[in-house]
């Protein structure tokens, strides 16, 4: 530890810590633009210039070494000077064009010159231009804006792992792009937008539609994939404006993938927003209470044992909860929520969780990742695999698809299970790796349990992660992969069949008369048996309400008070940003009002009555943005029925634009994947 | 009394004799070279501390004390490197080019001697990528080198392995700066690092690294030879040893010259430039080293020594030693001017106040030229040059904005007046005759 | 732009090339052969300039040796760009390049640059020549300043120039003639005009065996 003083106020430090975390430590503010403290420091801004005694000059505190003794100024005539000088500078050949700017409000630069600016300024010369240049869908650029703090290049090449961002020219003609014309090849480019200090990087599909203080701001979780980042939904009136990440170091730490940051447009399209009932063959508008009844007309003379229920993956676990308890009242066993046909028996938590946790890669030094595209499944979680393999520190091979990119270097051992069988065999240079790594992990994607021989899959590779020592008190190397924010409540939830009930295949096959389909649009809707009468309740108009008999119109996660559970198994809350568009409502009290037509009488009738029924049938529910953390207690595996059936693992998400119906809703989603699944075109130079 | 020949080092600095190894030994290079490094680099440092050596690169930082900084040993397996910039790039400066296309055998065996020194077994030599025809004689040489078994495995028969390589620039002044150097020796653009670390603890590929200017490096063998006494027998204390001076501008015979330092820059111009064009008293000003360093006007120049002391003592320096003479037909405003678009064309856009400073400076300086200006913007623009100062990550900055300090600081009445020209001419009045001063050439039409 | 020499769609270095490129990447540690993204790239300019007439290295080129030196072809973008001597857009036959800077202002570059226009046809700075002979480029101080004024002419350097000489020498390109560099008026190099007045009392000693006779 150093002893250093700031402006007084002595600090104790790590060695090796920077003079402005030093200052931070002392509660000081220190301006800086380039700075960033998940990037590598750049010190090319010159903003968090701070005096240091018996310096001769000024110091760039973001990469000036702490020394014990030390005495910094942060508020000295030179540093004031200093910082009012570098603002000049950056302000000379800025367009100052804020009141167009959608940076405007919560600009850094603005900020900062209103801050520690002088007043006034003294160029009179000609300002520069820049031209904006091309970076995808996403990301809209006014590059005259742009201070060349190099942000943008440093998380691009850094963190999202796609070093195609660069600085070309030199000195005042320095400019921040791609040099060819090309849509950055990233699921976390909405990212360059967050870390861009000014309004050079921008949110396109936001632009010009808001000023930050018009909005209204709602904490929650994003669903739309199984990471369940921290993010932040800002409104107004009705409509979800844009929505960005929260800091969550356990799970997203700032970042946010594109899917989940970018879908929102579908929040406003495609939504089902009354009751419709189909007449004569038709689906025809219809009140709600005309439709519950409609419902329980059909259930009341189906025995209980003839009806079934599929939730979702974007479903919250009230709802899950709450139809369960239905089904059951009804005398129904025959649930599901597995759309994909996983493999997962639910009956232990570890056998599905991610369990190493989503921080805990930052302590891996071996991967294994079976059957899974972590890139496109969890952009953000990759992006934790490339921190640790960028510090040197992790060994990685996969399993499956062969000639993926996943931002770091991974061997590839072969497409199917026999790959897997070796390593259990202990056949091949990573079995080693693996066996001598002393925190293995092994990711076994959700896709890779959803198909015939899931069973034996999983199994596999339990037995391969005790084998190599990742299942220990102190450690849980086993780890599965989910794809959606709704997949691990429901298993949690137990929506999964009970005594005697069926699965989804069996409810397809004519298992049962009525069928509860409660967001599941997972599947393709033809499967299900003619004849089946198809209650769809959800939110968005997708695949499998057009087969629906009776549609009740839900709540998405934006809309509704609503408990997730995520890959780890991390309990979250998303909360009501806006209300559910014309007549839907929050889905738990669908149900319930459900069970009132039916005349069951369901034991709750507030979201804390919900909860706490929650908690009750499962305590993890009661850990509210925690998981229960810890090694293996148990190294039992799951039971392997059937044998490996050799064939290769398949990508889980065909397009990961597309892959959930709010993004299938989305105009901007679906022009990603028209520009991304595109064959990539000849480049030209600028 | 002036510096004998046979006191010289660059022997052939004009290329009077072939380059080659064979007529480099004729001239006393590679002579005794094992049994120098048998002394061992512990006597080599201190042979060059007692020399007074200071880097011939522009900074004139104490050579011996710089290759002491070296680590001893590498526990951790790090090979050290040495690097020798020769991306001579200072305006006014031209000495190193001579150095290697006519006596690149000095700067080989000093290459190996240093690398004994700092416990280098390799090194590359920088060099600027317009010295095309330059470095093929440079490789050439190295090539001569390697075949003779001067350097390569067990150079000279001393026991120690050192390998040599020429790497070409390609146009960047600020690669002269030996951490962009290393930079874009690593095949990055030549974007100074942030330091510390420094070289010595982390330089090329993550290694300690030295790096020195090809005159420093190239002067070192005579030193062990004659012993570091001799080098330091000329000049004043600190400010020893023989120099190669680039007298050129508005003198009568432009030429490269090793002279003793603290040679009067009178006696350095008159001697061996053939003196100011018209005569002394025809001087206005004198760049004294390279570019960054600010000028000087006349009546310092009558007296001056050209040495690292005397110069900062007028508030600029011995830099480069290239020594632009501007007589008094010189728009001085204009050759200022002009560096400072050399200033900006090659700031490499890393830090802010020089990225965007420098390119304010040029057009701030722009309108001086013309005197499109206010008075008051004379302060503007010395204001401009005081908040690039000291505030960037390498000393190009500083460099980029001392031209126009000094000219400031000796010539503001010229300023002043051209500003004044330029407004009565404006407002159509007739040239105020009596305020324009001897020198400054009416108004140049752009 | 003449046809020629526009963005080609391939690039593949030739035998010459890569017969440079193979000794150019032995000069690095392993793994570090990134360090030879400067001399491929010169190699690449080289090759154009052989292959088309125009000096260039076009973006295919830069991908090529980022591919060949396991680079990110952004960052080789970057460094075509930071280093003034690669040329990103086509040029003439011949590259006419003035040093305008302070040493070479005061010796007279005014007066090369005006005879490179009047000579070569050329509109300014930046023009190429409508036969496609010469590119016109104002370059930063080439480090031959006692030499004042230079026209570097592709790598070679012409000094001592004066509007006279400048013409002639441009005149003599266009015949297919290539005048030796150096000074054009019979100087010896850095030498004082009219001949050395040092340097000319150097003991020669009798040649030594390279390489051994040590103590």
């Amino acid at each position: 530890m150093a002893k250093v003083t700031v402006d007084g106020i002595e600090v104790e430090v790590p060695n090796g810590a920077s003079v402005l975390q030093a200052c931070e430590a002392a509660g000081k503010e220190i301006p800086r633009f380039c700075y960033h403290e998940r990037l590598s420091v750049a010190g090319n801004c010159r903003m968090c210039l701070v005096e240091v005694e018996r310096a001769p000059k000024p110091v760039a505190s973001c990469a000036y070494p702490v020394a014990d003794g030390m005495k910094v100024f942060t508020d000295s005539p030179m540093v004031r000077n200093a910082r009012r000088n570098v603002m000049e500078f950056l302000l000379i050949n800025h367009p100052l064009d804020c009141p167009i700017c959608d940076q405007g409000g919560e600009c850094d630069l603005q900020d900062q010159a209103t801050a520690f600016g002088g007043q006034g300024g003294r160029y009179r010369e000609e300002k520069r231009a820049v031209k904006d240049k091309y970076m995808g869908p996403l990301v809209k650029t006014i590059m005259t804006r742009c201070i060349q703090c190099t942000r943008c290049v440093r998380f691009a090449t850094e963190v999202a792992g796609v070093p195609e961002l660069g600085a070309t020219g030199r000195g005042e003609d320095m400019q921040i792009g791609t040099y060819v014309e090309k849509a950055l090849t990233t699921e976390l480019s909405g990212n360059l937008i967050d870390i861009c200090p000014v309004g050079a990087l921008t949110s396109r599909p936001y632009a010009f539609v808001s000023r930050p203080w018009e909005l209204r701001k709602t904490d929650s979780i994003d669903v739309l994939d199984a990471v369940g980042a921290a993010i932040r939904v800002d409104a107004r009136g009705p409509e979800v404006l844009r929505i960005i990440p929260r800091t969550n170091e356990d799970v997203n730490e700032e970042w946010m993938a594109d899917r989940g940051r970018f879908s929102f447009d579908g929040l406003k399209r495609k939504r089902l927003d009354r009751p419709w009932i189909r007449r004569d063959g038709k689906l025809q508008p219809a009140s709600w209470q005309e439709a519950l009844e409609h419902v329980a007309g059909k259930l009341k003379a189906i025995p209980g044992n003839r009806i079934g229920a599929v939730a979702g993956d974007l479903v919250d676990v009230e709802s899950v909860f709450a139809l369960k308890s239905l089904m059951n009242a009804l005398g129904s066993q025959n649930l599901d929520c597995r759309q994909d046909g996983a493999k997962i028996d639910g009956r232990r938590r570890d056998h599905y969780l991610f369990n190493t946790g989503i921080a805990g890669i930052d302590e891996a030094d071996a991967l294994l990742i079976i059957g899974s595209n972590p890139r496109k499944e969890a952009p953000v979680l990759n992006a934790r695999i490339r921190k640790r393999w960028n510090a040197g520190a992790l060994k990685i091979a996969t399993i499956g698809e062969s000639g993926l990119d996943l931002t770091y270097k991974a061997e590839h051992l072969g497409e199917g299970t026999s790959a897997l069988s070796a390593l259990i065999d202990g056949t091949g240079a990573f079995a080693k790796v693996l066996a001598e790594a002393k925190k293995p992990m092994i990711i076994l994607g959700r896709g890779a349990v959803a198909r015939e021989d899931g069973a034996a899959v999983l199994a596999a590779a339990w037995q391969l992660a005790n084998q190599v020592g990742a299942l220990t008190p102190e450690w849980h190397g086993f780890n599965m992969l989910h794809l959606f924010g709704g997949q691990v409540g429901a298993l949690d939830a137990g929506f999964l069949p009970g005594e005697g009930g069926q699965d989804l295949a069996g409810m397809l096959a004519g298992g049962v008369d009525a069928l509860w389909l409660l967001g599941a649009d997972g599947f393709e809707p033809a499967f299900i048996a003619p004849g089946t009468f198809v209650i769809y309740q959800g939110h968005h108009g997708d695949r499998a309400a057009s087969r629906a008999d009776v549609i009740l119109p839900g709540a998405a996660y934006t809309e509704k008070e609503g408990t997730y559970v995520n890959t780890e198994g991390r309990v979250q809350r998303g909360r009501l940003a806006v209300f559910p568009p014309g007549e839907a409502k929050e889905d738990w009290r669908i149900i319930r009002a459900a069970g009132a037509a039916l005349g069951v009488d369901l034991p709750f009738n507030t979201l804390e009555d919900v909860r706490a029924g929650m908690v009750a049938a499962n305590p993890v529910f009661g850990l509210v943005e925690g998981r229960i953390v810890g090694g293996a207690q148990d190294v039992t595996g799951p039971q392997a029925a059937g044998s490996l059936s050799g064939a290769p693992f398949k990508a889980n998400l065909t397009d990961y634009w597309l892959a959930d119906p709010i993004s299938r809703a989305s105009e901007v989603m679906a022009e990603c994947s028209r520009i991304y699944n595109a064959a990539p075109m000849a480049q030209a130079a600028e | 009394m002036a510096l004998s020949d046979k006191d010289r080092i660059f022997t052939n600095l004009y290329g009077l004799h072939p380059w080659n190894l064979k007529d480099a030994m004729r001239r006393g290079n590679w002579d005794g070279t094992a049994a120098l490094i048998a002394k061992g680099r512990d006597w080599i440092i201190e042979e060059v501390k007692q020399s007074g050596l200071r880097g011939r690169g522009g900074a004139g930082f104490p050579t011996g004390m710089k290759w002491s900084f070296m680590p001893k040993e590498n526990p951790d397996g790090r090979p050290s490197y040495l690097v020798v910039n020769c991306d001579e790039s200072e305006p006014g400066t031209c000495k190193d080019r001579d150095i290697i296309r006519h006596d690149p055998h000095t700067l080989i065996e000093g290459c190996l001697l240093a690398g004994v020194a700092m416990g280098a077994h390799a090194g590359y030599i920088y060099c600027r990528g317009e010295y095309y025809n330059e470095h093929l004689v440079l490789m050439a040489a190295i090539e001569e080198a390697y075949e003779a078994g001067l350097i390569g495995k067990n150079a000279c028969g001393s026991g120690w392995d050192f390998d040599l390589y020429v790497h070409r620039g390609a146009g960047a002044y600020i690669c002269g700066e030996e951490t962009a150097l290393i930079e874009s020796l690593e095949g990055k653009k030549g974007m100074p690092r942030l330091k510390p670390p420094f070289p010595a603890a982390v330089g090329l590929y993550g290694c300690p690294t030295t790096v020195n200017n090809v005159e420093t490096i190239a002067v070192v063998p005579e030193i062990l030879r004659r012993g570091g006494s001799w080098f330091a027998s000329f000049g004043r204390p600190k400010n020893s040893g023989t120099k190669v001076f680039c007298i050129q501008g508005h003198v009568n015979k432009p030429c490269n010259v090793e002279a003793e330092m603290s040679i009067p820059m009178r006696e350095l111009i008159e001697r061996y430039a053939g003196g100011v064009r018209g005569g002394w008293d025809n001087l206005l000003a004198v760049i004294p080293g390279g570019s960054s360093t600010p000028l000087l006007p006349k009546h310092i120049c009558d007296d001056v020594l050209m040495d690292f002391d005397a110069l900062r003592e007028h508030k600029t320096g011995l830099g480069t030693a290239g020594v632009i003479v501007m007589d008094k037909s010189t728009d001085l405003i204009k050759a200022i001017a002009r560096l400072a678009a050399f200033y900006k064309h090659e700031s490499c856009g890393q830090c802010t106040p020089c990225r965007e400073g420098m390119g304010w400076q040029k057009r701030l300086m722009d309108r001086m030229v013309e005197g499109r200006a206010e008075v008051a913007e004379i302060d503007v623009l010395e204001s401009v040059t005081r908040q690039i100062e000291g505030h960037t990550i390498c000393a190009l900055a500083d460099g980029g904005v001392w031209p126009v300090q000094g000219l400031i600081r000796h010539f503001r009445p010229m300023m002043e007046e051209r500003i004044a020209a330029y407004h009565a001419k404006k407002s159509g009045g007739a040239m105020p005759q009596g305020h324009h001063i001897s020198g400054v050439p009416p108004l140049a039409a752009e | 732009m003449s046809a020629a020499h526009q963005e080609p769609t391939e690039f593949a270095f030739d035998t010459e090339s890569e017969a440079q490129i193979e000794k150019i990447v032995a000069r690095y540690p392993a793994g570090k052969q990134a360090s030879a993204v400067i001399p491929l790239l010169y190699v690449a300019q080289k090759q154009m300039g052989r292959q088309t007439g125009s000096a260039w290295v076009p973006r295919v080129a830069m991908d090529k040796v980022a591919e060949r030196l396991s680079m990110a072809p952004i960052r080789v973008y970057e460094v075509a760009t930071f280093y003034f001597m690669f040329n990103t857009k086509p040029i003439g036959r011949f590259h006419l390049q003035v040093c305008g800077t302070t040493p070479c202002w005061l010796r007279g570059s005014d007066d090369v640059l005006r005879a490179c226009k009047d000579a070569g046809h050329l509109k300014g700075y930046g023009d190429t020549s409508e036969d496609g002979l010469f590119t016109l480029t104002e370059v930063e101080c080439l480090g031959a300043c006692v030499n004042a004024p230079i026209l570097q002419v592709d790598d070679d350097y012409y000094e001592d120039l004066d509007y006279d000489r400048t013409v002639q020498l441009i005149e003599s390109l266009k015949r297919g003639e290539r005048p030796k560099p150096g000074s054009s008026i019979g100087r010896r190099t850095s030498a004082p005009e009219g001949g050395p007045t040092t340097l000319l009392d150097i003991p020669l000693k009798e040649p030594a065996v390279a390489g051994k006779g040590e103590a």
